[in-house]
């Protein structure tokens, strides 16, 4: 948090000097840019430890993820819980609270659509799907809030309580999934299938499925509210400095939930397209991981929503690359982890370069002084 | 209602649930000692993670567990290693950090172990330390000697760490400092304590615990590796120092709580009791968020998650 911190006071400071907004603008996308290239860089080393051409690897990679619409579609489909997810992160993060979360808002989320997906079969499709993405966002919502009422009114470390609450989530999705929610008859933990008006539609020879609009409408809404309202500028000052917001006549309460709250119903849509476009019906387990990998989608986004769009697509080529590594040249699928786990290492360490380089100069003076 | 009762009060449940335990006491005690220094170590899973396989690994090549275990502390340590260096001396945001380690833990080991593994689709299981062999007249104690005296080394050397640990926070110079980095590190550095040296070393000790965790999932009992093996179990260990409150005796009963609760959740999937068998593994992380609303911030040390730098303001 602290990096950022220092981050938005510098933004902040310089908002009339023209010339840093400049080169601020220039690193927001050099950085995520050096980290993505180095991040593969260094997977390539690791490619040639395994005795592996890394050439012959990110090629299989590249082909298998972005080349022709089976892989391109298959790659926007793996993106967009992720870039859902990751948008969830952003809205937190930005005013300086971190929602580790996702996972357990987006199984919430999950358990909502399906209720309504699941029921309700008389309705026409216009209606049936925005309530079931409604629903699915207050459920994700629900979960976010109680960290957020924490972290307000008992100055409850929000990090904790949300990585706890993925726990409560998953067990409670399970406990559904082999109960009240469970398919009569059926041998496996499910729910019954999402009913016909609630589906997603889905594109032409592909699984993709039009929930990428709602994604797509999504982060520009939020771009446009981080960038273009006052409420967005209140958000980037509480991620700055928290007791600036009081002074400047903002509740940091309030705030706070209502964040929590927006993170949580975020995340919780994530789970609802998973639902109606994917899995159409509940599963248990269906996203593992997906809470964490939001965060590197939001670091790498440098969290803009619309590059939360680019990054948020760039790890799901990667994931959806990865089979067809595997099959060219015997890589495991999860060696791509390796390479994501690098990537975020990169992107934070060159965030803190300058600040390193001051630090170290300042020593040097000192020694010389 | 009685039949649930059966099942928890027998000596070998509460044995079995000491055994469940055991990781999760062993991670939780190095745990407390880091976090108590002011730093987030999220990354204990991904040690967890880590040493499990190479616990395994170790073992699986050279046949011996004690090499294993070897193999799992070199491996917890090198994570430490970074994650000190990026969280300590860089001061790099702690979580993401961690994220990032955790991750490429779960890479790594699930890469290396195809590697292993080859197109070979059977279980391999590698030698694993067995139970410490008492004298019979002691094992034949009745409900004692079922509960202690039917477990690894690595239950009596979590028991042990206990008294060490509370002794070392509470007895020693060595305690005070590391609750004093913990707490007001400027403080701290201007009485002369080395503040990074101390939270440098807080984090190694508790990457030797992760290690002997993860030495514990792996190689005691089935002595096999699956994918993602430590499953949550470093988050859970993050959960009981919450709960604990951050004090080693706290910690130790947060532990045995989820331990138990572990324990009565796998009893129960297999006995045909009408109670979903996730209400009790459910019940100890609500059970810490109800007791973070009472409880408030008040146990947090001051400078967690905060990095220190002694040259700036």
């Amino acid at each position: 948090m602290i990096l950022f911190v220092k981050v938005n006071e510098m933004t902040i400071k310089s908002r009339n000097n023209y010339k840093n907004v400049i080169a601020k603008k220039m690193a927001a996308f050099m950085v995520p840019l050096l980290g993505a290239l180095m991040g593969l860089l260094v997977g390539a080393i690791l490619l040639i430890m395994q005795g592996v051409n890394p050439i012959v690897a990110y090629y299989a990679l590249l082909q298998g993820s972005l080349i022709g619409w089976p892989s391109i579609s298959e790659t926007l489909l793996k993106a967009s819980p992720l870039v859902l997810a990751g948008l969830a992160v952003c809205y937190s993060y930005r005013t300086g609270f971190f929602n580790i979360g996702a996972e357990g808002q987006l199984y919430m989320g999950a358990v909502g659509a399906t209720i309504i997906g699941t029921n309700f079969a008389f309705l026409p499709s216009m209606i049936h799907i925005p309530l079931a993405i409604i629903v699915g966002a207050l459920f994700g919502g629900i979960l976010a809030v109680i960290p957020g009422l924490l972290r307000a009114y008992r100055g409850v470390n929000e990090i904790v309580t949300t990585i706890l609450f993925n726990y409560v989530a998953a067990y409670f999705l399970s406990m559904l999934v082999q109960g009240p929610l469970k398919e009569p008859g059926s041998f496996y933990p499910r729910s019954l299938p999402i009913v016909e008006s609630a589906l997603l539609p889905k594109f032409p020879a592909s699984p993709l499925h039009t929930g990428i609009f709602f994604v797509i409408l999504l982060a520009g809404i939020l771009y446009w509210l981080f960038n273009k309202t006052t409420y967005g500028f209140a958000m980037e000052v509480a991620g700055g400095n928290h007791n600036a917001l009081h002074y400047a006549g903002v509740n940091l309460k309030k705030m706070i939930v209502q964040v929590m709250l927006v993170s949580g119903m975020i995340a919780g849509t994530a789970g609802v397209i998973e639902i109606l476009g994917v899995h159409k019906r509940l599963i248990e387990n269906f996203s593992v991981g997906l809470g964490y990998e939001a965060i590197a989608v939001a670091l790498l986004a440098n969290l803009n929503p619309l590059g939360a769009l680019l990054s948020g697509t760039f790890f799901g080529a990667l994931k959806t690359g990865a089979s067809s590594m595997q099959i060219a040249t015997g890589v495991p699928v999860s060696f791509i982890s390796m390479i994501q786990a690098l990537i975020i290492l990169f992107v934070i360490a060159f965030t803190v370069f300058p600040r390193i380089l001051i630090r170290i100069n300042k020593r040097r003076m000192r020694k010389n002084a | 209602m009685h039949d649930f009762l059966a099942i928890v009060f027998t000596a070998e449940f509460v044995g079995n649930a000491l055994k469940y335990a055991t990781p999760l006491l062993l991670a939780s005690l190095g745990l407390v000692v880091n976090e108590r220094s002011g730093v987030m170590n999220l990354s204990v899973e991904g040690m967890i993670l880590s040493s499990a396989f190479f616990a395994f690994a170790g073992s699986y090549f050279t046949g011996s567990p004690l090499l294993g275990l070897l193999a799992a502390l070199l491996a917890s340590l090198l994570i430490a290693l970074v994650h000190s260096y990026c969280c300590i001396s860089l001061g790099l945001n702690q979580v993401i950090v961690a994220v990032a380690l955790n991750t490429f833990c779960l890479g790594l080991t699930s890469t290396l172990f195809r590697i292993f593994l080859g197109t070979d689709t059977n279980v391999i299981r590698a030698n694993g330390f067995s139970f410490v062999r008492w004298p019979k007249f002691l094992t034949e104690i009745p409900v004692l000697g079922e509960i202690l005296l039917k477990q690894h080394i690595f239950t009596y050397v979590a028991l042990i760490m206990i008294f060490v640990i509370w002794w070392i926070f509470y007895k020693t110079t060595w305690g005070l400092e590391i609750r004093a980095v913990g707490e007001y590190p400027r403080a701290a550095d201007t009485m002369g304590v080395k503040v990074y040296k101390v939270r440098y070393l807080a984090m190694l000790f508790s990457s030797l615990m992760a290690g002997m965790a993860g030495t514990a999932l792996s190689i005691t009992g089935l002595n096999l590796f699956i994918d993602n093996m430590s499953a949550g179990y470093g988050f859970i260990a993050f959960a009981t120092i919450v709960f604990g409150r951050f004090h080693p005796l706290g910690v130790t009963g947060g532990a045995l709580m989820f331990g138990f609760a572990q324990s009565l959740q796998i009893r129960m999937q297999i006995s045909d009791i009408n109670i979903p068998y996730q209400i009790p593994i459910m019940l100890p992380y609500l059970l810490t968020i109800v007791m973070l609303g009472i409880i408030g911030s008040g146990s947090v040390p001051a400078s967690w998650c905060i990095p220190y730098f002694p040259d700036e303001e």
